[in-house]
């Protein structure tokens, strides 16, 4: 039983058609690549995971919970899709921390203010503020920030941003972990510290959903590639299938060019 | 009469300027934040209506806005302004309650009114720009995490956008305490207005210039506080 199934996604913006027919599944513990030519519709089917666009067609199911269907306007009725977009985690391109908060308050915020609304908040406030903060700080060693904590995020470079943006994901213990070109905003010295630690949490279990252009990390961390084109899924397979044997001629044209430079 | 008593005299009017600039100040700001995001609003027949407002309140001089406040409501009801309707209005307010100040409390409501109405749209101009100026990563990243509409705009984005408005915000602030002064187009007691009662009585000018110094204290007063809120509020970069 695959932990996503993700079955005919549709989305348009106005009269373009920006994703057509999506569907794919994914395992628990397992790392999906998304490749595919800018303006291919990658981070619009993240969006579309994440709630943050609402597809035109189709159904998103986790776990055997239908998460979304476009046949069912119930599915999006805002206070569920609230609690259902906490399954997924989104890392952005440009890491959008809190300007205003240390790495560790980015980290604790969400889970603080949802620990708020329990009814037993109150009387555990302390034992309860105490726990998040041991789990954020453990996250936040996790990736090698232990010394930077109590920095604002303009005081850190951009691969630390980064990294407590993917703590702060993990905060939420999310089922799916999903990356927008993680490293894309990143000097190229920088790019290796983020994705050692994407790597790491692929051997500690996480399921992952990654867009990436960077080819080799793709390679070598996915245990499947999407490679897609024009909004469409082109092509799926082990990374050997795609990357060595691609079936289709827009794949062949893709790998060429993103490895010619 | 000597210095201490004119000082005195000007103090209470004074006391009507600073009331008059508390009370805008308090009243214009949730207005204001009220204005912005209906002008903001999805909805065209919202968003419309209230920027022509807007457009027309900061395109008057405020003066202007001070008669029209004052002199429409009464020239509608009966067609004769001499019997102003606020002038009837028996307003207990307790900083003033002698025969005298009967005469113009009904009218600083007028006055009042019209600032108020006047800053808010200047501060929701204001707001929204602030406000449009947050990224939406910023509202993307806090719905992710499972943060409703309210908790996004109060925990995450309001801090970012006071720290981006307070430089417009303060420039305004001071204006305001200045444009005070055109109260006393009605005749508001207010300081520049209790000298001018000086100058025509007493025969004395002098007053009016003196006047600055109580403007220019406040002014100074005020730099300093907000340019606080500026440095507290500098502790990050948005
Ligand atoms: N909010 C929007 N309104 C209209 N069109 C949009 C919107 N968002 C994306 N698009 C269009 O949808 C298409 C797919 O965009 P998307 O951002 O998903 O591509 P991508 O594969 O992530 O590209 P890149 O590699 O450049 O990030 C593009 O043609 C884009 O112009
Ligand atoms: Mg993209």
């Amino acid at each position: 039983m695959a932990l996503l199934e993700v079955n005919h996604i549709e989305k348009h913006f106005g009269s373009t058609r920006v994703l057509e027919d999506i569907g794919f599944t994914l395992e628990k513990g397992e790392v999906v690549a998304i490749i595919g030519s800018s303006g291919s519709g990658k981070t619009t089917l993240l969006r579309c995971l994440n709630f943050l666009e609402t597809p035109d067609q189709g159904q998103i199911i986790l776990n055997d919970e239908v998460l979304f269907d476009a046949e069912d306007p119930a599915t999006l009725d805002k206070k569920e899709v609230r609690k259902k977009r906490l399954h997924f985690g989104l890392v952005f391109q440009n890491f959008n921390l809190f300007p205003q908060y240390t790495a560790l308050e980015n980290v604790m915020l969400a889970k603080e203010l949802l620990a708020k609304e329990k009814p037993d908040y109150k009387e555990n406030r302390k034992e309860i503020h105490q726990q998040i903060e041991a789990q954020a700080k453990g996250l936040l060693c996790r990736m090698g920030l232990e010394d930077r904590m109590y920095n604002y995020p303009q005081q850190l470079s951009g691969g630390q941003q980064q990294r407590v943006s993917i703590a702060r994901a993990l905060a939420m213990d999310p089922d799916i972990l999903c990356f927008d070109e993680p490293t894309s905003a990143l000097d190229p010295e920088l790019t290796g510290e983020v994705l050692k630690v994407i790597k790491e949490l692929k051997d500690t279990g996480s399921t992952m959903i990654v867009v990436t252009h960077e080819m080799e990390f793709a390679r070598h961390v996915a245990d499947k590639i999407i490679f897609m084109a024009d909004g469409i899924i082109e092509e799926v397979g082990t990374p050997e299938e795609v990357f060595e044997h691609p079936k289709s001629a827009k794949t062949c044209a893709f790998l060429q060019k993103s490895t010619e430079i | 009469m000597d210095f201490w008593t004119i000082t005195g005299l000007l103090l209470q009017g004074f006391g009507i300027t600073c009331l008059l600039f508390a009370l805008t100040l308090l009243l214009a700001i949730p207005l204001g934040l009220a204005l912005s995001f209906l002008s903001m609003s999805k909805f065209k027949f919202i968003k419309a209506p209230v920027k022509i407002f807007i457009w027309i309140i900061r395109g008057i001089p405020l003066m202007l806005f001070i008669f029209v406040i004052y002199y429409l409501p009464s020239l509608l009801a009966d067609g004769n302004a001499g019997a102003n309707i606020f002038n009837s209005i028996d307003l207990q307010m307790t900083i003033a309650a002698g025969s005298t100040e009967l005469l113009w409390q009904g009218r600083f409501l007028a006055v009042l009114i019209a600032f108020v109405i006047n800053y808010a749209c200047y501060f929701s101009e204001i707001f929204r720009g602030g406000i449009e100026s947050i990224p939406q990563g910023q509202y993307e990243a806090g719905y992710v995490l499972g943060l409703t509409k309210n908790q996004v705009f109060f925990k995450i984005v309001l801090k970012q956008v006071v720290k981006r408005i307070v430089p417009a915000l303060s420039n305004e602030i001071i204006t305001l305490v200045k444009d005070t002064a055109l109260a006393n187009a009605i005749a508001i007691p207010e300081i520049i207005h209790c000298a001018k009662m000086m100058a025509s009585s007493q025969a004395l000018i002098w007053p009016i210039f003196y006047t600055a110094a109580f403007y220019l204290l406040f002014v100074g007063l005020l730099t300093v506080l907000l340019g606080k809120v500026e440095k507290k509020l500098s502790y990050f970069k948005a």
